[in-house]
């Protein structure tokens, strides 16, 4: 490997790779590495949007340690995550196995469970809305056709959950699904065929080929997945606004709403930073678990 | 792999195997319904007149299929104007997501300069620190660069994707670095080979991640909300659940609405149906 000589070149091969990424570099400087230090500094202050901010020290800390209404957020934001990313991985997982067989029909049963995670959260919000609506949905209709009670869907906190894990499990699998595809195609087939030959079941196959090889994308899923949950805000803004009673209000929303309809924004600063510190922390261990490095996807 | 898959069949066709797949046909065909009838319905219920939409017993098709609702939609609730806006926004942060992600994507797959790993990996960190968690911050950045209630808020600060620099940089690993060194030996600049050489061979993954990026922004939420003041300037997604929140929901409009901002993607879809499943299974990017 002879490195070229020409000075002129060298000198442009050092700084025209900084010059490809300066664009991108410059925005996430700008409107994410320098706001994630800002929102360090505004949590201390009592900053209401407008006018003077003063240096309050932890106060906004010690204050959302008592705020009950945020610790229900974020326990209904746990509750919500932990009852739906089993889901999203599971159901992407099984539609996934199916249509990497070489059956009829594959791709458009890919398209058409894609198809889903294409339509906006405000839309598939507003779907589910629609369709579960207490009087007038066509879900109650249709179970008191089949002789069954009419359920309040939106006005019991039990029900409301139910609904929202059911319209963003509806809404994200056929993304995933699509990465679990892409994960099992890249598993060599002559571990099948290996197995075959020892005359493995199908579910043997599955249970000690298909997944241990699969756990690179398993981790992908679960981190995406994941953090995909705990920011929820457009699906449940448009399908329960947060409610009944703040059954289904999620940490993002909670924040919003301190931020800009209360306009504390340096308490909403603190707020926020309670999430990140979860979400990092959640991420980590997951990591942990899944013994991190393992992802090359 | 689908010639293994097709002799084995010949092979083995026995009828456990037939039983197996109708099986396979059973489960598929059930989500396909589940994934199906919801948005069916809205597009059947978006022709409704406002006086079938909740009559009782729903009926399945409206008596006559009528456009009442996507005039309203269009016309009273101006919707045209949210279309245009977020038309705008969405095909001009699409095009500078393509120019400044393949940039940096190709940067990082064919050069290592001082601190490379380093920067990639703030990159990458980037991911989880989203608009989420930095609102009130990213807030006031937009005010003091005079970007509120304004499109070049929407669209510059959201063109830079980690997820579009790692799509970018993965295709481009794939294409050997022969083509770059003797295309130096015969004395070609640097910006020569990305322009002239590299960019033409990354045709397919630039189209990938346009369709991404104009799906991203189309269907946003969270950067117009915190971005944009005026109802002028509102997007279709910032109008949808402007209104759905208002006390008298006018059904009709909202769900030809919803049917029209669904029609973009689709189309888009549709077309680029095969590039886009085989860019998808083949880089599995975050949506």
């Amino acid at each position: 490997m002879k490195k070229q000589k020409n000075s002129i070149t060298s000198t442009e091969m050092k700084i025209f790779p900084y010059l490809l990424i300066l664009p991108n570099l410059l925005i996430f400087a700008i409107f994410i590495a320098v706001p994630a230090v800002f929102g360090v500094a505004y949590s201390l202050t009592d900053w209401g949007g407008i006018g003077e901010m003063s240096f309050i020290g932890f106060a906004n800390y010690l204050k959302l340690f008592k705020d009950t209404r945020f610790w229900i957020s974020i326990r209904q934001t746990f509750l919500y995550a932990f009852i739906a990313l089993p889901l999203i991985v599971a159901i992407p997982l099984l539609l996934a196995t199916l249509l990497v067989k070489n059956i009829r029909f594959r791709g458009m049963f890919r398209s058409i469970f894609y198809w889903p995670s294409m339509i906006s959260y405000i839309v598939v919000g507003l779907l589910f809305q629609f369709i579960f609506g207490d009087s007038t949905g066509v879900i109650n209709y249709l179970l008191t056709r089949i002789g069954m009670q009419e359920v309040s869907w939106f006005t019991d906190g039990f029900n409301a959950m139910a609904v929202v894990i059911l319209a963003s499990v509806w809404s994200r699998s056929g993304f995933y699904m699509v990465t679990f595809i892409s994960g099992l195609t890249s598993i060599d087939d002559t571990y099948y065929e290996a197995a075959d030959v020892d005359g493995a079941s199908s579910f043997h196959k599955f249970w000690s080929i298909t997944l241990p090889l699969l756990k690179p994308t398993m981790f992908l899923v679960m981190i995406l997945g994941f953090i995909d949950l705990f920011k929820q805000y457009g699906l449940v803004l448009t399908l329960t606004n947060g409610g009944p009673a703040g059954a289904t209000k999620f940490a993002v929303q909670y924040i919003y709403e301190e931020a800009f309809q209360r306009f504390d924004l340096g308490y909403a600063s603190a707020l926020s930073m309670v999430l990140l510190v979860i979400l990092a922390a959640l991420t980590l261990i997951q990591f942990k678990l899944n013994k991190g490095g393992a992802v090359d996807e | 792999m689908s010639n293994t898959g097709k002799a084995e069949k010949r092979v083995r066709g026995t009828s456990g195997r037939r039983e197996r797949n109708g099986l396979t046909y059973l489960i598929l065909i059930v989500f396909m319904l589940i994934y199906l009838i919801p948005i069916l319905w809205m597009v059947v219920c978006s022709f409704k007149p406002d006086a079938e939409l909740f009559i009782y017993p729903p009926k399945l098709f409206p008596s006559a299929f009528s456009m009442e609702n996507y005039l309203d939609a269009w016309n009273r609730g101006d919707f045209g104007l949210y279309f245009k806006n977020t038309t705008i926004v969405a095909v001009s942060a699409t095009v500078l997501t393509v120019v400044i992600n393949t940039m940096a994507g190709y940067a990082f797959a064919k050069y290592k300069f001082k601190g490379s790993t380093a920067i990639f990996l703030f990159f990458l960190a980037t991911m989880m620190l989203p608009l989420e968690v930095l609102m009130i911050p990213i807030f006031q950045v937009i005010r003091v660069f005079r970007l509120y209630n304004n499109f070049w808020g929407l669209i510059i600060p959201s063109a830079a994707t980690p997820a579009g620099v790692f799509l970018v940089r993965q295709y481009f690993l794939t294409i050997p670095n022969e083509l770059m060194e003797s295309a130096r030996i015969d004395g070609a600049s640097e910006r020569k080979i990305f322009l002239r050489l590299m960019l033409p061979l990354a045709k397919p993954v630039m189209s990938v991640l346009a369709i991404f990026a104009f799906l991203w922004r189309w269907n946003d939420y969270m950067w117009p909300l915190v971005v944009i003041r005026d109802t002028q300037k509102y997007t279709v997604q910032l109008a949808l659940a402007n209104f759905s929140g208002q006390y008298a929901v006018d059904w009709g409009s909202l769900l030809a609405m919803s049917v029209l901002t669904m029609i973009p993607v689709l189309v888009i879809f549709v077309i680029f149906q095969k590039q886009f499943m085989k860019g998808m299974v083949a880089g599995a990017v975050k949506g």
